[in-house]
């Protein structure tokens, strides 16, 4: 628990609370104000063109300037929509975005045995809005908040493209979710505990859970994680080639710009995520200057390379076909990651009851195998009799 | 997943090495790309050395136009105070820029140099009507050159070369001429240099002319030929 509470809560405390959550919201509309930025800068070096340079130096501004115009748009709303779920969606999705950061550690000195905390105001704290006993289980129900916001969204436009993207992401976004839960509980299993600062401060001194837990963790989330943020090549959900706009297509306005907000600030959480879960959050070395200045600086600075792998996705990867997408969630990346799971468990066991390592790998490494040629089996078998119903159809 | 699995990477690496590469963009309407030599632009109607309409009213311009974009009618001369050097005049010039699709036939059709082309093509309207150039606006000012209207973008240079393109058989109407290619002399512009390679006396510039240009030529050769 966060120490801030130790000695009860009088006013000054309330206060301290209230001054970190509006400056985690500001953090986050700057942030994804930049991000947006940055992605249409980015991608249009990456793609040969120059990207937005109109709106202040830079074209910094352009996304202040976009949210302007969304906002003195007309705000449309389809003859077929359920209105009351219509205005609650872009509001379901943008929510969770914002819970979502309240958990990460953004500041604090985690290095050398240091705890993590700073002074904040005479008082002693932990740099992260929130440090509840669930940790980072918030995280993921909140991403399965965050598919009734879109699902909802499609399913209330009352139009058919709407609802075709929201079917689409609901089974996505629900089928990736187990990848991703299952290498967090990796992670949680590395940690021994749900509590994110413990996650960071189990980490100090670069043994962080990326090596700590042996990589395949750590690519399983970020490939579960583009696909639950519905960005690219996951974005099935908004194919423009297919669907229009997707879940959104109904939406205008300041509506519109909630649901891009919520994208943005989405994508900046799950790289924040990232940084917590697997690379130490903002552990680094201190060099010259305050203590308290570094640790943010490596925060930001790893949340940024992040930013930039996400973007560097999009430039790079063209859109998963459907099934393809189901295949890779559900015959690669759950039975990878459940697989992981049990090797590390395993691992943990074998360490605290003194067993010899290289027999419990020996054993394990069979085991998976044995497994992981079942499954393909399994999937083999199922293609063969699928091919051989479809061939007695046509005949 | 068949195939090199190295392939990804090396996907990665085509985007990534695209943030390094030069820009191809100009910035417009900051920087703009050079105006070809003889980019077809605006309109101009041309006038004489003595201020004379070049304009005879005879239509070829809108009878060529593939575009159906010029309408013109033509009136004989008021007798005391003619304003073209013939018989007759256009007394109504008509070019429609939304339909114009500056082929420059109407150039090449005109007996009389009257309309050539300007380098300009930065102008816009916002309706209909101010799509459609009248006479009054075609037509070069006093002191030859085209008229620079307030919602037109001139740049240096985009008149340059606006004057006398075209080969003229017969000159100012001038009897002398009659089946000589030959430049006509034009306000402002005046009488147009050679073109590279070309004597000045081949090119049918008239008497006294022909030194002042040669001369002018032996100090400027090579040069460009943009003379105001």
């Amino acid at each position: 628990m966060d120490p801030l509470f130790n000695d009860g809560v009088d006013l000054a405390i309330v206060l301290i609370v209230v001054f970190k959550v509006v400056l985690t919201f500001a953090f986050l509309m700057v942030a994804v104000m930049f991000m947006v930025w940055f992605e249409r800068k980015l991608i249009s070096d990456m793609q040969n063109r120059i990207g937005p340079n109109r709106a202040g130096p830079w074209g910094l501004l352009q996304t202040l300037a976009d949210g302007i115009k969304l906002f003195f748009k007309e705000d449309s709303k389809p003859d077929q929509a359920d209105l009351t779920v219509f205005k609650l969606a872009p509001y379901l999705s943008l929510v969770p975005a914002f819970l979502t950061f309240a958990i990460v550690p953004v500041a604090g000195n985690f290095m050398d045995g240091g705890d993590g905390t700073i002074e904040l105001f005479g008082h002693t704290t932990y740099a992260q809005l929130a440090d509840p006993p669930i940790g980072i289980l918030l995280a993921l129900a909140m991403s399965s908040v965050a598919v009734y916001g879109v699902m909802l969204a499609g399913w209330s436009s009352g139009s058919k493209y709407p609802l075709l993207g929201s079917v689409r992401a609901s089974a996505q976004m629900v089928s990736y979710e187990a990848a991703l839960g299952l290498s967090v509980a990796t992670i949680v299993l590395l940690a021994g505990s749900l509590s994110t600062h413990t996650i960071v401060s189990e980490q100090t001194n670069y043994q962080w859970n990326l090596w700590a837990a042996g990589f395949v963790p750590f690519v399983l989330f970020l490939i579960a994680a583009t696909a639950e943020l519905n960005r690219p090549p996951f974005d099935l959900v908004e194919a423009e080639q297919e669907l229009v706009g997707g879940f959104h297509t109904e939406y205008s306005s300041i509506r519109f710009a909630l649901f891009f907000l919520a994208e943005f600030m989405n994508t900046v959480t799950m790289s924040a995520i990232i940084v917590t879960l697997f690379f130490g959050g903002p552990a680094g070395p201190i060099l010259v200057g305050p203590e308290w200045l570094w640790p943010p600086i490596w925060f930001f600075t790893k949340l940024g390379v992040f930013l930039f792998v996400f973007v560097w996705f999009r430039a790079t990867l063209p859109r998963f076909r459907y099934d393809q997408l189901m295949d890779l969630g559900w015959k690669l990346l759950i039975p990878l990651a459940l697989g992981w799971l049990l090797l590390i468990g395993a691992f943990r066991i074998a360490r605290d009851q003194d067993w010899n390592l290289a027999l419990v790998l020996a054993i394990a490494v069979v085991v998976l195998l044995v497994a992981a040629s079942l499954l393909n089996g399994a999937i083999a078998a199922a293609r063969r009799r699928r091919e051989e119903t479809e061939t007695e159809a046509f005949s | 997943m068949a195939g090199d699995p190295f392939d990804y990477v090396r996907g990665f690496a085509v985007t990534f090495k695209k943030l390094f590469e030069d820009r191809l963009t100009d910035q417009y309407p900051k920087e703009k790309a050079p105006i070809a030599l003889r980019r077809h632009g605006r309109h101009v109607l041309n006038r004489y050395e003595d201020g004379m309409e070049k304009c005879i009213g005879c239509e070829l311009c809108a009878g060529v136009c593939p575009a159906r974009c010029i309408y013109v009618r033509g009136a004989d001369n008021p007798p005391d105070d003619p304003v073209s050097p013939g018989e007759r005049w256009g007394f109504v010039y008509e070019i429609n820029y939304l339909r114009c699709i500056h082929c420059d036939l109407c150039v090449e059709a005109c007996p009389t140099e009257a309309i050539t082309e300007s380098k300009l093509f930065e102008f816009s309207f916002t309706n209909r009507q101010d799509a459609i150039y009248t006479r009054s606006e075609l037509l070069v000012g006093d002191d030859g050159k085209p008229q620079k209207l307030p919602w037109e973008d001139w740049r240096p240079g985009d008149d340059d070369h606006t004057s006398a393109w075209m080969r003229a058989t017969a000159p100012a109407g001038d009897a002398d001429y009659v089946g000589r290619v030959a430049w006509a002399g034009e306000l402002g512009y005046g009488v147009r240099p050679p073109e590279e390679g070309q004597l000045a006396a081949q090119a049918g510039i008239r008497g006294d002319d022909v030194e002042a240009v040669e001369d002018r030529d032996l100090h400027a050769a090579g040069v460009e030929e943009g003379h105001q």
